[in-house]
């Protein structure tokens, strides 16, 4: 293939990754930026989004849309729920301590992926898109669909922020993001917040999920890629910058899609972990630093 | 109260102690099989991919063993004692592989283990029952039996190898599709085997294999490897495995519509996937080898329709109560015809336990010519009792309208290639 269909190519199946990948990486940002702990089992939330997307289409007959939509509104409500029930029971009661919490993430993402394998088992079940349109882009076809999941993410992400720049809640949450004994003096209930953001964040990895799971298949071992490009996105971003999160996450779902293709996958990753070395050194903070450290 | 022997000991005390002794010793089980040899099962320890990669072929290899030992036992056994099996799970991992052969020879006193498919747990388990003087009859289709690398314990002579599979499809290939192929494989033992010895078969008939794009068998996502195939690619020669397999092939769809190149795949890509899935249309007219063929032929043997009924799979190769499961025909045969081929063995060496297990090998080494029959229903075969391997025929389908009509069907001296080892030459 010539050069410029080829890097046509590579930057659409990079577009496809990053919007997915910025969409599980801010809901890590925001779950370390309000309670500054790391959630071991976010990618394992993501992959309860894409079994859960399976479960509700297998349910739903006749058009794969319809069992599409449903999965996009009833999914990341389940998974938050799920989510916040794990903050309710366990995390609350080790007060957020950083390394327990770690310890305590762990648990739940083998609670998770085990009981995962238990119920829906070992194999990788499709979940068929809700329209099959093949574009002809006259050197390759592209699925319509993957541009329907890069517009989708754009348009979550924009949510996203008129949710924290203009909404009430959202000004509730930058405020415990800044200091969170200050605003505990101003009325705000910490806890709840927590408990919210733990679940807004489960939920937003779990949109990313339904988006993806008609491309790739739902696999009870999803999880575990995903969480680690999750945490190089977030470091290079800047732990509790959500706009840093999703440059980065473009940074690195476009060069993974062009080094992928034009050299090998596993380059993209090597790549892409070094990368986060050296950002770590130039600026620990990550590119666009907030929190204070 | 009268003590006896001076020490704390009532009599009422001693009597309970025999009663209970000797209750416990006349309960069913606790007298040792020794006594009882005649009757005891005959274990097999079943290596199984329940979890990992290989969960799908796992699967249906366990419904095949669990329908061939029905058969088995229902007939009488092996030598008048039943077969039991005993499963553990390999999680399709080498590491797994070897602990679950050390519990099948240590604790479970199994007599031989058998049944692992994917290469690199039959590579990293093979050492291990060696080591335990544990026979272990693989199911794998990998080279590395009869390549030499193993060991005199390990055998497959139920499923037929890799080289013996390509080096039959190369002239068809050549003859039919076109010169210049480009190969997408998974990027361990058994992809490089495809790698290795189609390319070698194809060229020495005069083709020319332009390039070879490897894919990691846990892979989730395939269009970043398509635009590595090259433009004058006159046929695209796939096998894919893993639980992504049916993303492979719908990617490989999108991506070349009906402009792509001429396609030559092994069933493997499409091993337990439902052909008539949205997406797939573009492999209609498309080739593919199938180890057994998974659609009921016009030629349809008793034996077929015999081993199809026991193992629960209607004449689209799906389970008959979900015909959505579909299964992985072209591989699971192997289980069957292993476990007839162990009965035979035991059988004629008289083998009446762990003592034996080197005559059990020795027997199954002088076996030979192994016709189409109930035992051998994917075809006749000719055992290699040096090399360890089987050969048998191979088959070539084409996707017609939905369903894979048998198109070939080679000899099984097509297959043949020179012995690279002798095990009988080895000490046990």
């Amino acid at each position: 293939m010539d050069l410029g269909p080829y890097l046509l190519f590579a930057s659409l199946e990079g577009l496809v990754h990053a919007a997915v990948l910025s969409l599980i990486a801010l809901g890590l940002s925001l779950v370390f930026g309000v309670m500054r702990i790391v959630n071991v089992a976010h990618g394992e939330f993501f992959m309860l989004g894409a079994i859960l997307t399976w479960w509700v289409s297998n349910f739903v007959m006749g058009n794969p849309a319809l069992g599409f939509l449903l999965a996009l509104l009833i999914v990341p409500l389940v998974v938050g729920i799920i989510a916040m029930f794990s903050d309710l029971l366990i995390l609350r009661h080790l007060k957020y301590d950083p390394e327990v919490t770690i310890i305590a993430t762990i648990g739940i993402l083998y609670i998770i992926q085990q009981f995962a394998l238990m119920t829906f088992g070992p194999d990788a079940r499709p979940v068929e898109q809700p329209f099959n349109i093949r574009l002809d882009l006259f050197w390759f076809g592209f699925s319509a669909y993957k541009f329907f999941v890069i517009f989708s993410a754009i348009i979550l992400l924009f949510c996203v922020w008129l949710v924290m720049a203009k909404t009430k809640f959202g000004l509730i949450l930058r405020a415990t993001q800044l200091d969170s004994e200050i605003a505990q003096a101003f009325g705000i209930p910490i806890s709840t917040v927590y408990s919210l953001v733990f679940g807004v964040g489960a939920a937003i990895a779990a949109v990313g999920a339904v988006l993806i799971v008609p491309i790739q298949q739902a696999h009870y071992l999803m999880g575990g890629e995903p969480l680690l490009l999750a945490f190089i996105v977030v470091i290079i971003g800047g732990l509790g910058s959500l706009k840093g999160t999703v440059v980065a996450a473009m940074l690195i779902g476009i060069s993974d899609g062009i080094i992928s293709v034009f050299f090998s996958p596993n380059l993209a990753k090597i790549l892409a972990t070094l990368l986060v070395v050296v950002v770590l050194l130039i600026r620990p903070n990550g590119l666009f630093r907030t929190i204070r450290t | 109260m009268k003590k006896i022997l001076k020490a704390n000991i009532s009599r009422r005390k001693l009597m309970k102690g025999i009663a209970s002794v000797g209750s416990i010793v006349a309960m069913p089980g606790f007298v040792s099989y020794s006594q009882a040899a005649n009757s005891s099962p005959i274990k097999i320890g079943f290596q199984v991919h329940r979890t990992g990669i290989g969960a799908a072929y796992g699967r249906w290899y366990d419904r095949t063993t669990q329908a061939a030992v029905k058969i088995i036992n229902d007939s009488g056994g092996i030598n008048g004692r039943p077969l039991e099996i005993i499963a553990e799970d390999d999680g399709t991992d080498p590491k797994r592989g070897a602990e679950a052969l050390e519990k099948f020879a240590n604790q479970h006193d199994c007599d031989v283990a058998f049944g692992t498919l994917f290469s690199h747990v039959v590579i990293g388990s093979a050492p291990r029952a060696g080591e335990l003087k544990l026979p272990y009859f693989v199911v794998s289709e990998g080279h590395h039996v009869a390549s030499g690398m193993l060991n005199r314990y390990t055998l497959q002579p139920g499923i037929t190898d890799v080289k013996s599979q390509v080096q039959a499809m190369a002239p068809f290939v050549k003859d039919n599709l076109g010169k210049k192929v480009t190969m997408v494989y998974p990027d361990f033992a058994f992809g490089h085997d495809h790698r290795d010895y189609f390319s070698a078969a194809f060229e020495s008939q005069g083709g020319q294999i332009i390039a070879k794009v490897p894919i990691p068998p846990t892979e989730s996502s395939f269009s970043k490897y398509f635009p590595k195939i090259p433009r004058d690619t006159e046929v695209l020669y796939h096998v894919m495995v893993g639980p992504a397999v049916l993303t492979f092939v719908k990617e490989l769809g999108e991506f070349y519509g009906s402009k792509g190149p001429k396609l030559f795949g092994f069933i493997d890509s499409v091993e337990a996937v439902d052909l008539s899935t949205p997406g797939l249309e573009f492999l209609d007219g498309s080739y593919f080898w199938e180890g057994n063929p998974r659609y009921a032929q016009a030629n349809q043997t008793d034996h077929d329709k015999f081993y199809r009924n026991a193992v629960g799979v209607d004449s689209n190769g799906a389970s008959v109560s979900d015909p959505k499961d579909v299964s992985t025909y072209a591989h699971m045969f192997g289980c069957w015809e292993t476990l007839h081929i162990i009965k035979k063995g035991m059988e004629e060496s008289g083998y009446s336990g762990i003592k034996d297990r080197a005559k059990l090998i020795e027997a199954v080494e002088s076996m030979t010519s192994m016709p189409l029959s109930q035992a051998h229903p994917q075809g006749a075969k000719i055992f290699n009792g040096k090399t360890h391997q089987t050969f048998g025929h191979q088959y070539i389908t084409k996707m017609t309208n939905g369903k894979l009509v048998l198109a070939h069907t080679t000899s099984i001296e097509d297959t043949f290639y020179p012995d690279e080892v002798d095990y009988t030459k080895q000490s046990f």
